[in-house]
């Protein structure tokens, strides 16, 4: 076989880069837990394999999701990726048809052109060479507009980028040589043993007109070898480590595995897999306080590099806006979860002084209510619920009216899994012990663990808008349009943490008009108050909560109504829009047949708007 | 020194010249803002964990400024950190990072000799 020595800094790479991907990966897998293990065993010959390779297509090559959050990156990134790969792909064919055999080493096909002289003498290898010029030229719009984007990366969609590394430095450069050099290697060949197709035979033929191209041939094909070798070496220590971990973490995913609350191999090829794009730094509202360096993609990159700071663990709302935007699907939330626990296992409380006493429950009682500590702190839906179930008729045990343990999520939040496990068996064991087959819970916070971690057989858990819709479904709340411009405020953890966005909107609705916003249901704003975040500083807070309101504000909505004690607390601290949980709706609405409504402190939008015409009538100013 | 007549229990005298001050150092550097405590015990009041148990969250305040720290431990067990002290705190004191602080120094502290 015919070899020339610049083959060697490629063949040699290649290795490098295949060995260490083999042990890593391997390392990776033999640390999932059994079940997960035995997940892969079942999985690997069923059709979730082929639903695993249709996405790697879609995602891995096509990037579809990146199309979707703006076309400009979406096509830079089908054009390397889709584009590289059918470079390989189709020049390896070329490679097989030339020599006639199945068995082509690597380097024979990425080099090919420096092989074989004379132009291409059959229809197939003509259409062939024509297709790999076509697919360079596609690769090379997309690192020509790579080399935009470092320019002006606002085309893109992206208001900010990422902070490179030095490993991610010297990646990014040779990707962005390996292709020019490509086009100048073949094109130099072209010039000189005239076997070019339809772009490189002009090329090389222009640049042989005034080039020495014999001496310029070797030395390029050199630099294309030692850039592919650079890129090779560089892959584990830079972001484009990526590349080859998503397939592995989309095979995985589709296999059924989670991030565990521990950290274990699937979490570690989920760091592994964030390519740094920084598409989740422009849905971060930690940005609208100043807060720039604790976003899920330097979490990612800081525990990659096993120096995340406790600052910067714990400065995030877990709100999981980025979570969606994400376009590898990363668990983002989870992933920083396993962080905390770690961070916190050494001092988690045993709480002993937690007991059970007796429970003195009429046997008529039909629903446990669970106000949670924030509603607490907000009476005024406790008072609008006990007032809505005295009017449904609802027999009720009020659980936390006096001396309860917390429902344990807030300790969660933080990381203190295992304090919170105590907390979750007391409050189980005096669920379980009477017997009620359905609690009503006031708060997300308290929703989201209840469904979750405390494992009722039998026993439904509902937030108070589902049950208030059930009420109405069954016709035991009236109905009573006000009439109001509503806006509602999806909090995170009932919408994006449980997925419930449409039960409170199907309420609101029967009772005023909801006014839908720009940024709602999975985008919605966090409202700032989060109980995950203990690192950030009440005024850093008030910036967050301000600039939601802001939005909201536009819209001149004569109420904003929401269904989590925490947010109305935080937005209702400022007094710019009259805040209400939509417990509150409901039992105002129900109050309108009976008596006045109370006395307002807040001017509605509309009265305002009717204030200032009156003033302009009367000529005051 | 003139005799007053009272007696002085040993296990409870402060001794300001054997005070550690190193928790307290590390705890007001890393949440500034816990300076601000004008031990109104709003906090205490709403605890969810002192309605529960005795518990006073404002009297974390003294034992750490008084560098107790064995009492601060064991009583710092008892928050359950569902925030409502934060909420009604009307400095807007970060003290659920406080509690972890404390809890995260002490642990730490026992296990790193300096």
């Amino acid at each position: 076989m015919e070899t020339t020595p610049f083959i060697w800094p490629f063949t040699i790479g290649l290795l490098f880069i295949s060995c260490f991907l083999v042990i890593i990966i391997g390392i990776w897998i033999s640390s999932l837990s059994h079940i997960d293990k035995s997940r892969i065993i079942h999985s690997i010959f069923t059709y979730k394999s082929i639903l695993a390779i249709k996405e790697v297509f879609m995602e891995s090559l096509l990037h579809r999701k990146i199309f979707r959050k703006n076309p400009v990156l979406g096509y830079m990134h089908m054009s390397l990726a889709f584009g590289w790969f059918l470079l390989i792909a189709v020049g390896h064919i070329e490679a097989c048809i030339h020599y006639k055999t199945l068995s082509v080493p690597a380097y024979k096909a990425i080099f090919m052109r420096y092989f074989v002289s004379g132009p291409a003498l059959t229809l197939s290898e003509k259409m062939l060479a024509a297709c790999m010029d076509m697919l360079l030229l596609f690769v090379l719009s997309g690192v020509l507009l790579a080399y935009y984007k470092r320019i002006n990366s606002r085309v893109f969609g992206m208001k900010k980028t990422t902070q490179l590394k030095l490993g991610d430095r010297i990646a990014l450069t040779s990707l962005w040589l390996i292709f020019p050099l490509r086009f100048l290697a073949e094109s130099l060949t072209a010039g000189i043993h005239n076997n070019g197709s339809i772009i490189s035979q002009p090329t090389g033929q222009l640049l042989a007109s005034f080039l020495p191209v014999q001496s310029l041939e070797t030395p390029l094909w050199w630099a294309y070898s030692g850039a592919l070798s650079l890129f090779f070496f560089a892959l584990p220590v830079s972001r484009y480590m990526h590349i080859p971990v998503e397939v592995i973490l989309i095979f995985l995913r589709n296999y059924g595995i989670k991030v565990q609350k521990r950290i274990d191999g699937y979490s570690r090829i989920q760091v592994y897999s964030c390519s740094r794009c920084g598409i989740c730094l422009d849905s971060c509202q930690m940005t609208h306080a100043a807060i720039k360096d604790t976003q899920s993609v330097y979490v990612l990159k800081h525990i990659r590099n096993k120096n995340l700071t406790d600052e910067k663990l714990f400065n995030c709302l877990l709100c999981g806006r980025c979570q969606p935007d994400c376009p590898v699907g990363l668990e983002l939330n989870n992933l920083r979860m396993t962080q905390r626990i770690e961070s916190t296992k050494e001092y988690n409380s045993s709480y002993k002084y937690l007991k059970n006493g007796k429970l003195n429950i009429s046997p008529q009682t039909e629903v446990i209510y669970f106000a949670g500590c924030m509603t607490h702190l907000t009476p005024a839906i406790i008072k609008s619920i006990k007032e809505i179930f005295a009017v449904a008729d609802v027999k009720y045990w009020f659980m936390d009216e006096d001396k309860t343990a917390c429902c344990g999520r807030p300790l969660m939040q933080i990381g203190q899994y295992e304090a919170a496990k105590k907390l979750i068996k007391h409050n189980r064991e005096q669920i379980l012990a009477t017997g009620i087959k359905k609690i009503i819970v006031s708060c997300p916070i308290c929703y989201k663990v209840f469904k979750e971690d405390y494992a009722l057989p039998g026993v439904a858990v509902l937030h108070h808008s589902e049950y208030l819709l059930e009420l109405m479904a069954d016709k035991r709340i009236p109905i009573k349009k006000m009439p109001m411009r509503v806006i509602y405020h999806d909090p995170c953890e009932l919408g994006r943490g449980s997925g419930i966005y449409h039960q409170p909107r199907l309420l609101l609705n029967e009772y005023v008009d909801v006014v839908p916003t720009k940024n709602e249901k999975e985008a919605a704003y966090c409202c700032g108050g989060s109980l995950s975040n203990i690192k950030i500083q009440m005024d850093e807070r008030n910036q967050i909560r301000n600039k939601t309101l802001e939005e909201y504000i536009t819209y001149q909505p004569d109420m904003l109504a929401t269904a989590c004690p925490l947010c109305k607390k935080t937005f209702a601290k400022t007094n710019k829009l009259n805040v209400h949980d939509i417990a509150e709706i409901v039992c105002m609405a129900l109050n309108t047949n009976k008596e006045r409504p109370k006395k307002e402190t807040y001017l509605y939008f509309h009265e305002v708007k009717h204030l200032e015409e009156t003033k302009i009538k009367m000529n005051i100013h | 020194m003139k005799e007053f007549g009272y007696t002085i229990i040993k296990q409870r005298t402060i001794d300001y010249d054997q005070f550690n001050g190193r928790l307290l150092n590390e705890i007001l550097l890393m949440e500034p803002s816990f300076k601000v405590c004008l031990s109104c015990g709003g906090c205490t009041a709403t605890c969810s964990a002192g309605d529960l148990v005795n518990f006073n969250i404002r009297r974390m305040n003294l034992l750490l400024r008084r560098g107790e720290t064995a009492e601060l431990e064991s009583e710092i067990q008892k928050c359950m950190l569902c925030g409502k002290c934060m909420l009604v705190c009307p400095r807007g004191i970060n003290l659920r990072n406080v509690i972890m602080l404390i809890k995260k120094n002490i642990s730490r502290n026992k296990t790193t000799k300096y």
